[in-house]
């Protein structure tokens, strides 16, 4: 008898599971405290919505795999969040679908610098200046000028051991307005970088190690990425930091070329992109929409608002980075030359 | 006379020729998987190092021409050579105590050895981060003692990587050193002494070329060890300190061609194996098991 109740439940659960996955994606981002966040405040109520299953993956560096999945050319993942320069070069050769707007409505409430043919912005982060409030008083650094002014700002410093808005600070602090950086004079920003590497106690290559010297006072003042230095900062109240000449940048969604499910892989990027749902994600982290039409939702509180790295009056202060420079053969120069000015 | 003779040497000629097959049998197992998950992704690796739409030599031409490439092999193999050197003169005193005390304490001697076995070299080297930076314990009793005013630079640069990497692969040059000291007969020693030999005398002409084959194995694994290393340099480095390792990811990253990456890997692979060579041509005793 009990048997039998069990089996009846059992496959009534089978065949519920069954209709469930009619319609599925496969869903792939960075994992951790980030992904966990997207969870509530995005997959769950997307899946919801369009009655889908989201099957979530995680990869720290999504571009070797979508690089591999290419080259099988039966890949296994559907939508990527990742860097927009992976969805841009991927789609400029070939192993990223080309996005056909009419099917992603959500799209207009995004600007166009916020969209590739391929991508459109999913979330926002920002490479900000952070400092010990400890160290500075009620002076602390506020400009990469600041940064690389030793005399004025003597103390430990540190940087991304990337060229990625690393040149750009470089040549904001040699007097390059914010919104002339591109195309970037790369050749200037090395040889404003070559003045400050004396100074520079370390090249930090994770997020999670430029967390743990601001906290721990190894670094006076650094390059770190907004969400990081927000997180210090409940444990550690000596942290500040400006998003003045901060660079501005996002994460995209874009969908791998013959993904396996692409019909509901389009759907589901446009109900990602859904205001509403976007104005939850910073409810959960740090991070700011990638739709701006979320602040409009009232969702945000605007104290919160005020901490988020896309809201209006931040981003005015803010430089943003140009996926599209990156991706050019002048931004791929950049990435090669990096290691040897690192080295030398 | 002959005949029978003739036919035991038939019949054991047989016997031997049926045991090797019975070897092949037992090994074929362990070869198959060698060569199917080593030999065969080698070759892979190495095939797509030159070849890119066609016969390529242009990964190879990029490690001699950038210098970059060159700095980063010195850098590793200096590196390499560093860690032998440290772990061998902070390993064979402790290797020598645990072959020569008595039971227990050898337990307990090798046992500190090995119990950081246990820990993942992720954790160590984050343990050594946090211990070595200018706010971590080692710089504070420093200036409590009054040796510094100022905290001192012990990581984010080389000193930092050597003192994570030799903690890590310690027991790596402990352990040969260790077998091979366990079997010097204590007589030898003692026979030394009663001809009047002093303890230098006796350690330099009797003790020291008897424990040459850890020695030996023990640097060499060490070294082959560090060539590769990648987590704690990449974390303790500050950024500074680029080693193959970290070359062969950047140019995963920066290429779109896997050859990019494994073109390095293979001339690291090729820098392995004739070293190897050089050592067993310097000392093939350290190689053969029968030699004792």
């Amino acid at each position: 008898m009990k048997l039998s109740i069990c089996l009846v439940i059992g496959v009534s659960a089978l065949a519920i599971g069954a209709k469930a996955s009619a319609e599925e994606v496969v869903f792939v981002s960075q994992g951790g405290a980030y992904q966990e966040a997207q969870t509530k405040a995005i997959l769950d109520p997307a899946a919801k919505a369009l009655g889908i299953t989201v099957n979530q993956e995680s990869s720290p560096d999504a571009w070797p795999v979508i690089k591999t999945q290419g080259a099988t050319g039966a890949p296994t993942w559907d939508v990527v969040d990742t860097p927009t320069e992976d969805c841009r070069r991927g789609g400029e050769q070939g192993l990223i679908e080309k996005l056909d707007f009419s099917k992603v409505p959500n799209a207009a409430g995004e600007p166009a610098a916020y969209k590739t043919p391929y991508s459109v912005a999913y979330e926002f982060y920002s490479s900000v200046l952070a400092y010990n409030t400890k160290k500075f008083g009620g002076h602390p650094p506020q400009s990469w000028a600041d940064f690389w002014d030793v005399k004025k700002f003597p103390g430990t410093r540190a940087l991304r051991n990337h060229p990625l808005a690393t040149l750009e600070a470089a040549l904001m602090a040699d007097g390059v307005a914010p919104d002339k950086l591109y195309p970037l004079d790369v050749d200037r920003a090395f040889k404003k970088l070559e003045q400050i590497k004396p100074y520079v106690t370390v090249w930090w290559t994770s997020g999670g190690q430029s967390a743990q010297m601001l906290h721990d006072g190894e670094v006076d003042m650094e390059m770190a990425w907004n969400g990081r230095v927000t997180s210090v900062q409940k444990d550690n109240p000596d942290i500040g930091f400006t998003f003045n000449q901060g660079m501005l940048q996002f994460t995209s969604l874009c969908i791998l070329k013959n993904a396996p499910h692409l019909t509901t892989a389009v759907k589901f990027l446009n109900e990602a992109i859904d205001p509403k749902l976007q104005a939850h994600l910073p409810l959960e982290i740090n991070y700011g929409p990638g739709n701006p039409e979320a602040f409009k939702t009232g969702i945000i509180p605007a104290a919160l608002a005020k901490t988020l790295p896309s809201a209006p009056e931040n981003a005015a202060k803010q430089a943003l980075v140009s996926s599209d420079w990156w991706t050019s053969p002048a931004g791929e120069a950049a990435l090669k030359r990096w290691a040897d000015f690192i080295q030398k | 006379m002959i005949a029978p003779l003739a036919k035991a040497q038939t019949s054991l000629r047989d016997s031997g020729r049926s045991e090797e097959l019975l070897f092949w049998l037992l090994l074929a197992p362990a070869l198959l998987m060698v060569a199917a998950l080593l030999l065969a992704p080698l070759t892979w690796l190495a095939l797509q190092s030159v070849w890119e739409n066609g016969f390529t030599l242009e990964n190879y031409r990029r490690l001699v021409v950038e210098p970059l490439y060159a700095r980063s092999f010195a850098l590793t193999f200096r590196l390499s050579l560093e860690m032998s050197a440290v772990t061998l003169l902070l390993g064979y005193p402790v290797a020598y105590a645990a072959a020569h005390l008595s039971s227990r304490w050898r337990v307990l001697v090798l046992g500190l050895v090995v119990v950081p076995f246990w820990t993942s070299v992720l954790v160590r080297s984050y343990a050594w981060l946090v211990l070595l930076q200018r706010t971590g314990v080692v710089n504070k009793m420093l200036q409590a003692l009054g040796l510094t005013n100022a905290p001192v630079m012990l990581v984010n640069n080389e000193i930092g990587v050597t003192i994570a990497m030799a903690h890590i692969l310690l027991p790596f040059m402990v352990l040969p050193l260790f077998a091979a000291m366990e079997k010097i007969p204590e007589e030898l020693i003692r026979a030394a002494a009663s001809l009047g030999g002093g303890p230098l005398y006796t350690f330099r002409r009797v003790y020291l070329p008897l424990s040459m084959p850890g020695v030996i194995a023990g640097s060499v694994l060490v070294f082959v060890l560090s060539l590769g290393f990648y987590v704690t340099p990449e974390l303790l480095g500050g950024g500074r300190t680029l080693l193959v390792s970290m070359l062969i990811s950047r140019n995963i990253q920066l290429y779109d061609h896997w050859g990019a990456a494994s073109a390095i890997s293979v001339a690291l692979l090729a820098c392995v194996l004739a070293i190897l060579a050089l050592a067993r041509t310097l000392a093939p005793s350290a190689w053969s098991a029968e030699d004792r």
